[in-house]
């Protein structure tokens, strides 16, 4: 999140889209509630269903899954053609007024560039014009037809009320309802904040769902404010520490970047991925990251890291440079793919239920079979840990030997956890491991120092990176949390604790295993495990808690706060200041770089980890168009969307041989969405041996309308199964007010929902929701597309309930 | 100084803290359940002797917009509790009312009570909340977490709430506080009321007429409701 939980309670306007705010963080979400009483904040909730989110908000308004960018594109083009944008905000500080490449263009769904057998944009006509010096060329009239502006009101022109309602299934009262909610707070004393959560993540356009919030955002002036800000709801499985410290296959901790097969030495990689800038008024902070670099090399390999042999560089894995979409894509989309053909010889699976959580689960449990051996860190007995007993698989012609490691619980050993505002906090060991079980932390360790033994007792092909670690010996959760923040391994203060980003050196005297979090575990104090509430008054005005754990970066909370003042540093709306200057400094949060405001000497520009810090209404930096662009999912209902002739992202990753329905297929012709709930997390593993959470939430159903019910001849409580192209599942059906048909395109089109929390190894409940579902990624994520593909569903007759006995779900009667 | 809670459903989500805490507390097993022919997410479907509370869910359609009502539902601990009024006459002081917190207990003597004094104990019960452990034979029902309450602590459903549905202190207090909500309220609700807060401990604060929650019509009464256009 770009701001923080309790920031939201500052909001006047809370737009929910693509999240079930209320029932999965259903704590936080008293944040929301406050805004509402607090400050008479409207609330709107857009998705699919109503559900217990919507149940609080002031109103819902149900969309098609999958067309969020119609929706926002629309709000988009009201906002520019209405001039309801902050115009003050979007000249001083976004790119709006920057010229574009002439060269630029969009065709029928296409940006120039495009590569069709690659998939692959070429970006060089995506490029910024510039001059003899290098600076971006500017039109500060804003009217040059290729600036910005002009290319943003053009591109999102074709978003009329008419055209987004038809694509959408939302009426055009219902869009003009949000529209005009949303872009009242587009003014210097309103805010909107926009929360959203995998409902915009999981599809194969992800990211530039949230790109159209950026947008907005930057027009509305709502970044950088108290009740702004670009929202994304994380937590759950503690997804901000594992993107923090990059349990992902394309960045190292700290969002470095990867480093690639054509970066050999470490100046290839710094000159690679250090950003430039000419502007004097521009920080660019990632100009920094040299010094983040070795400082986490030297973290990695300790004493073994030298100046001589570029601190160990050659020791980390690189990836290939992208030539294709395949290249260099090391997510679990691909390499489900190796395994399914036998490429794979073995490895492991971490905390993580693919069997259950990972699309067309059929295939991935078959996938499987095909290692030789597999081992698994796990609480509990599940789906994948026990995958040579999954339904339809022979556990005699499984040849693949399996190990499973007890894990502890989280609450039998002490560590750290990260919320989604970037705030990391303390837990303490509640109750000792019982039997062997030990931390998967431990775990980690111990194999490693095995393989490391081995090693350096039998040699081997590139025993570098295992031997040369500066490792452990024992899992302890305060030495880690110590090396993440970071330390000086040379110089007058070695030895000593890191306070902050400006200790930082690229010359091997400083280590950080994560350099955002430098000052979280100073020379003096653990900043993690504070809980005190003491603020000062400025603070007190928005809800800045600095004393209560630590938040990243420096404990910013409210990122791009520079942006929350005027060029002189006076807050746009004085009774919610974030930051002001005052007396030759700044008051209230920690401000986004010390430096004087804008219109003073010195004064920089505030969205300071972009080379030129201003916002950016068009970007170059993802794979699929620098303006976002309404595409179908990959299975869809409709054969043409009426933006273009494109009908899906021509980026998306699709693994190939995998079955695909044909857009429009009158087999399939219902909308599948798919999420968590309240009472079960995930993939349930963990939570189906909760008996209390289980009794609250027994076994999978699937929510469906009145009139998709009627249509079928199924009553509420009756077995259902539920087909796609690649896989049936049975529920029990829940027919409910809380889904609607759509109206798209003249006709009607159902939505169904189910959880995916209930599988096979807790007989009775349920299995795998997504052996329906479809593995066909974001081209920048690979994230899956799990909320939108196309199935059927019919009355389960005795017959079919007995081929698919082995999940056999009876539902009872109420009394 | 006697206890009140005040039960906010306006701001409840439902997302069973309080049902699943209750039970956590109190040590009890959790019931085998299943996903019922009733379309909710309601489970267990009722109270019952392993159930102290529960959420009960109803939804409905009132022209184009869905409501969707939450009512974490549990024993009102009465100012003149019916329930000690029937027991009374079958096994005396088997129900008391502690004197501090006007909380109405269900004691061990329940055990000895007839089936037939069971059943007008249930009946006698505006809010049909007592309910029998079929193997000891003990009545049971909400208990305040007097031993919490006791030593300075909240009821473990109000501590477990995040969202502010679950208040209790002291009587004078918890109705102030439930009257001036009201008045909020009722500027987005004009139909919600606050349910006898004369003769209870535990004041629900509702959105719509009563008559529109399960617990004050019959089942099947209440799906007729559900389909209002």
């Amino acid at each position: 999140m770009t701001n923080s939980w309790i920031d939201i309670k500052n909001t006047d306007c809370c737009l929910i889209i693509g999240s079930n705010a209320a029932e999965h963080h259903p704590i936080c979400f008293k944040w929301v509630l406050k805004a509402k009483e607090e400050r008479g904040a409207q609330i709107i909730h857009v998705d699919p269903k109503f559900s217990r989110t919507s149940a609080r908000s002031d109103f819902h308004v149900p969309l098609r899954s999958g067309t969020d960018i119609a929706f926002m594109g629309g709000m988009i083009n009201y906002v520019l053609t209405k001039e309801k944008y902050f115009k003050e905000y979007v000249n001083d500080y976004t790119n709006a007024s920057y010229i574009v490449n002439s060269r630029f263009s969009f065709n029928n769904g296409v940006f120039s560039g495009f590569n069709p057998k690659t998939k692959i944009y070429d970006k060089s006509t995506w490029q910024f014009e510039k001059d003899e010096k290098g600076a971006v060329k500017r039109d500060p009239t804003l009217k040059n037809p290729n600036c910005v502006f002009q290319l943003l009101k053009k591109h999102y022109s074709r978003y009329t009320l008419d055209k987004v309602s038809a694509i959408t299934g939302v009426s055009t009262a219902n869009l003009l309802r949000v529209y005009e909610a949303y872009a009242a707070t587009g003014v210097r004393d309103k805010s909107g904040t926009i929360l959203y959560a995998l409902g915009w993540t999981q599809h194969t356009v992800g990211v530039q769902n949230i790109r159209t919030s950026g947008i907005i955002q930057l027009l509305l002036g709502n970044a950088g404010v108290a009740g702004g800000g670009v929202n994304a709801l994380r937590g759950e499985p503690n997804v901000q520490g594992t993107t923090d410290h990059a349990v992902l296959y394309n960045i190292l901790p700290g969002y470095l970047p990867l480093p690639r097969a054509n970066m050999p030495t470490l100046a290839d990689y710094n000159k690679a991925v250090t950003p430039k800038t000419v502007l004097a008024e521009s920080v660019n902070w990632w100009g920094n990251r040299p010094k983040y670099m070795t400082s986490f090399l030297k973290a990695y390999f300790g004493k073994n890291a030298t100046k001589e042999n570029d601190y160990g560089y050659a020791w980390l894995g690189k990836g290939d440079a992208p030539k294709s979409e395949r290249d260099g894509d090391y997510s679990f989309l691909y390499c489900y793919e190796k395994m399914a053909k036998g490429e794979m010889i073995g490895g492991s699976i971490w905390a993580h239920n693919p069997c259950q959580s990972i699309p067309n689960s059929n295939n991935i449990r078959k996938a499987l079979c095909n290692l030789e051996f597999m081992y698994s860190a796990e609480i509990h007995h599940n789906e994948t840990t026990d995958f040579w007993h999954s339904p339809g698989i022979n556990p005699k012609e499984v040849k693949t030997e399996v190990f499973l490691f007890p894990s502890c619980h989280r609450l039998e050993k002490e560590g750290s956890i990260s919320s989604s505002q970037r705030m990391i906090g303390w837990h303490y060991q509640a109750a000792d491991p019982r039997g062997d079980s030990r931390s998967m932390g431990q775990i980690m360790i111990d194999i490693v120092n095995r393989l490391i033994k081995l090693y350096k007792k039998e040699g081997g092909a590139f025993k570098e990176p295992l031997v040369n670690l500066n490792w452990y010996d024992k899992y302890d959760a305060n030495e880690i949390a110590r090396r993440i923040n970071g330390w000086f391994t040379g110089g007058p203060n070695k030895g000593k604790q890191l306070s902050g980003f400006n200790d930082f050196k690229d010359d091997g005297t400083t280590a950080s295993l994560m350099w955002l979090a430098a000052g979280s575990v100073t020379p003096t104090e653990n900043r993690l495990k504070k809980t005190s509430l003491k603020q000062t008054e400025v603070q007190k005005m928005t809800g800045i808690y600095p004393e209560y754990g630590w938040t990243w970066p420096m404990n910013r909370w409210i990122l791009y706060n520079r942006a929350s003042v005027d060029k002189n540093g006076q807050p746009w709306d004085p009774t919610r200041p974030i930051i002001k200057w005052e007396d030759g400094k700044w008051i209230g949060d920690v401000a986004d770089g010390g430096a004087p405001p804008l219109a003073m000497k010195g004064g920089k520009n505030p969205f300071i980890m972009l080379p030129d810090g201003l916002g950016q209404l068009y970007g170059t930096g993802l794979v699929d168009g620098p303006f976002p662009e309404h595409y179908e999912p990959t299975e869809t209902p409709v054969t043409n969307h009426g933006f273009s002739g494109q009908l899906r992202n021509p980026c998306a990753k699709i693994v190939p041989g995998d079955k695909i329905a044909p857009a429009g297929d009158s087999r399939y012709p219902i909308v599948l969405t798919t999420y968590s709930l309240t009472e079960h997390w995930c993939g349930g593993s963990e939570t189906r041996m909760v008996p209390s959470l289980l009794e609250a939430e027994p076994q999978l159903y699937v929510e469906m309308s009145h009139e998709l019910a009627k249509e079928k001849g199924i009553k509420n409580g009756d077995p259902v199964i539920l087909e796609s192209i690649r896989g049936q599942v049975e529920a029990v059906a829940m027919v409910t007010v809380r889904i609607v048909p759509f109206k798209v395109q003249g006709r009607t089109v159902h939505l169904v929902g189910m959880p995916f929390a209930f599988g096979w190894t807790k007989p009775g409940i349920g299995d795998a929701t997504n052996r329906l579902t479809l593995y066909t990624g974001d081209p920048n994520t690979s994230i899956p597309e799990y909320k939108a593909c196309m199935v059927n569903i019919r009355k389960a007759d005795k017959n079919a309930l007995k081929e698919l006995s082995y999940t056999e779900i009876k539902g009872g009667h109420h009394e | 100084m006697s206890k009140t809670f005040f039960i906010d459903t306006s701001r409840c989500t439902a997302c069973r803290g309080c049902q699943v805490a209750c039970k956590e507390w109190q040590g009890f097993e959790a019931n085998y359940t299943k996903q019922l022919d009733w379309g909710s997410h309601q489970n267990p479907p009722d109270l019952n002797h392993l159930n102290y509370k529960v959420v009960k869910f109803t939804e409905f359609k009132i022209k184009d917009r869905v409501f969707w009502n939450f009512f974490p539902d549990s024993c009102r601990h009465c100012t003149e509790p019916p329930c000690k009024l029937a027991a009374d006459g079958h096994v005396k002081d088997a129900v008391v009312i502690d004197p501090a917190t006007g909380a109405v207990i269900f004691t061990d003597k329940t055990k000895k009570i007839s089936e037939d004094g069971f059943l007008m104990i249930k009946e006698y019960c505006p809010y049909n909340i007592p309910r029998r452990d079929p193997e000891t034979k003990l009545i049971n029902k909400c208990d305040m977490c007097l031993e919490r309450v006791e030593v300075g602590q909240v009821p473990m459903c109000v501590k477990t709430c995040p969202t502010g549905t679950m208040n209790f202190g002291d009587r004078g207090k918890m109705i102030a506080l439930a009257r001036e909500r009201l008045a909020v309220v009722k500027e987005e609700f004009p139909e919600a009321t606050l349910l006898d807060e004369e003769s209870v401990r535990v004041i629900y604060l509702i959105t719509h007429p009563r008559k529109m929650y399960p617990h004050f019509a019959q089942l099947d009464e209440h799906r007729k409701n559900a389909s209002l256009a």
